[in-house]
């Protein structure tokens, strides 16, 4: 059987799809993809379902060899240069590694996370309807925990010869859109527009359980404590030390912070994959405007397959060389060393 | 006539999840009305809401803004708050066996020592008291419970340890609860227990709903390591002793 072989890989690095849902009543997190775009448009790229499970990968580089047959994959999320036996590939693209052949690719670029699709998808056993890895719940298919040297994934025969790319639908880059609440009356409107008026960085000490923010400290009104409620993807909670956590798939299912504001799902993959020390922004919209976005947000998942291209030698050649070009001036994302911070430094409880 | 309850507060959790807020402290009252527009919506499903997470003072609602709108599930929300709880269904009754003290609960002395009392003391209250799962949540099978006995209320541990073991029974604030899988966490520990109120490949594999009763029963270390191996082969271990 036709296998794809994890030759190498970083930290951060994790089976990951469109995440586990119905179990948070029990404590149960979702996981799932930081940069659900970027998933869809691997997926859709090989011709899988947009949320079907896909390696997730850190910010650091990763290789993959196929054996006992050729293997196709496409590539997404976070640039980061790609390579088949010294032949360059662009990012966006489908590409095929044959028989013994090793796909090696580099650091993050500009973001942190990259999705590798395999054609056929991954093989695995559901729990809760999903294969996302969970490390602290033991849960993820065919591995429950982060991917190791060695890991192996059974593969399909490639489907046909002819390679794709995908124009990948144009962000809007600018502030990160939070709407307030739910907790915003635990804090002065002074601290509001702190909050929304300072310019801030994620710390190099940020997982897929929360990234933290570096900027100035924000106080509460009445103490750090509240009675526990339950959290979402992009709850920002302020603990006592008045440094904001926007909480991310593997968050605690409920939290005792009080919650300022919470980023927009639209914008939600945009911030995970904001390098550590960029500086940005928040901006507050009204609950209107941030489903209307979530709409738009769907609309532009939706349109993933219009954008699918054919692609030639000579065309693949072109990207390539332009990928290369930019690869001169990479910049890690996020520094190694901080990528297992203790997950309790981000909870209480 | 009874007059009808105050309304909950809505309160927005961005744009797939409403919080609705009953209360803002632990309050018993208010964790029977969550667990009751939780039923409801459990009974009658309102289109589009993707799931619900009760919890002492509030349910969260999350929803998918492309199939209802803020202000249509913030309505009926409210409206079904406000209308009687239909008859609870009689609360399971679980025994959940505990090895109180030593290396499985090293907070047990201190405590004690701050509340100027014995550790056996402090055992004998916890396993007096009738609780039950005010919520789940934080980690996979973190069961809250709410019923402590005034007396052993303490506040949180100024560090939060990073890492404590399965299955710890422990304390904090006016909280006890029972943890299934290592975590960090704050509170004191008491104790541990076999049960696992979380494990894959089990049926169930969660154990414990909210609004389940809850009391403890001491055992032994050496019973404890018994029922622990039988619970690594999916043993309940735990004890139902009513519906």
């Amino acid at each position: 059987m036709t296998k794809l072989i994890v030759a190498a890989i970083g930290p951060a690095s994790s089976v990951q799809d469109g995440g586990r849902h119905g179990a948070q009543r029990y404590g149960l997190t979702t996981s799932g993809a930081m940069d659900r775009l970027a998933l869809a448009a691997a997926n859709t790229l090989v011709g899988n379902a947009p949320f079907a499970a896909s390696i997730e990968i850190g910010p650091f580089g990763a290789a993959f060899t196929a054996k006992d047959g050729p293997v196709r994959v496409a590539l997404s999320g976070a640039s980061r240069s790609a390579d088949i036996a010294g032949q360059q590939l662009a990012m966006d693209s489908s590409m095929t590694i044959a028989d013994g052949e090793t796909l090696s690719l580099g650091f993050a670029k500009g973001g942190a996370f990259s999705y590798l699709a395999i054609e056929g998808g991954i093989a695995g056993e559901q729990t809760f309807g999903s294969l996302a890895v969970n490390a602290r719940a033991g849960l993820g298919s065919p591995y429950p925990r982060p991917l190791q040297a060695g890991d192996e994934f059974h593969t399909k025969p490639p489907n046909g010869d002819d390679e794709r790319r995908i124009e990948r639908p144009p962000i809007a880059p600018g502030p990160i859109r939070v709407v307030l609440g739910p907790q915003d009356d635990e804090f002065s409107d002074d601290a509001i527009a702190l909050f929304l008026d300072s310019e801030w960085k994620i710390s190099p000490t940020s997982d897929r359980m929360g990234y933290r923010l570096d900027g100035p400290v924000i106080k509460h009104l009445h103490g750090h404590n509240i009675v526990s409620d339950g959290t979402v993807d992009g709850s920002i909670q302020v603990p006592g030390n008045g440094a904001p956590i926007v909480l991310m798939p593997d968050r605690g299912t409920t939290g005792g912070y009080p919650k300022i504001s919470t980023v927009i799902s639209a914008d939600l993959g945009r911030l995970a994959q904001t390098p550590a020390g960029t500086g940005f922004r928040f901006k507050a919209v009204s609950i209107k405007e941030a489903q209307d976005e979530a709409k738009n947000f769907a609309k532009l998942l939706r349109s993933l397959p219009d954008r699918l291209r054919a692609i030639d030698k000579i065309e693949l050649n072109i990207d390539a060389l332009h990928s290369a070009n930019v690869a001169g001036s990479a910049v890690s994302a996020m520094d190694v060393n901080t990528w297992n911070v203790p997950a309790g430094a981000l909870m209480r409880d | 006539m009874v007059a009808a309850p105050s309304p909950p507060r809505l309160l927005l959790s961005g744009d797939c999840a409403i919080t609705v807020e009953f209360a803002k402290t632990i309050d018993d009252a208010a964790n029977q009305r969550v667990l009751a527009l939780d039923r409801a919506l459990a009974e009658a499903p309102v289109e589009g809401v993707a799931e619900t997470v009760p919890t002492y003072r509030s349910l969260l609602v999350h929803y998918d803004p492309l199939r209802i709108e803020f202000e249509a599930l913030g309505a009926e929300l409210l409206a079904r708050a406000q209308q009687p709880p239909s008859p609870i269904e009689t609360a399971r009754h679980w025994r959940i066996p505990v090895t109180y003290g030593g290396e499985n609960g090293i907070d047990l002395e201190d405590v004690a020592n701050a509340l100027n009392t014995t550790p056996d003391d402090i055992v004998a209250r916890h396993v007096a008291g009738h609780y039950h799962v005010a919520m789940i949540g934080f980690s996979p099978g973190w069961s809250y419970l709410s019923g402590l006995e005034k007396f052993l209320t303490m506040p949180r541990r100024t560090n939060p340890r990073l890492t404590t073991p399965p299955g710890t029974i422990s304390i904090g604030g006016i909280q006890t609860g029972i943890q299934c899988v290592a975590a960090p966490s704050g509170w004191h520990l008491l104790g541990r227990t076999a049960v696992r109120t979380y494990q894959l490949h089990r049926d169930p594999i969660f154990l414990l709903k909210p609004g389940d009763r809850v009391t403890f029963v001491a055992v032994d270390a050496k019973t404890f390591v018994e029922q622990d191996r039988a619970a690594e082969a999916g043993a309940i271990v735990a004890e139902l002793v009513g519906q």
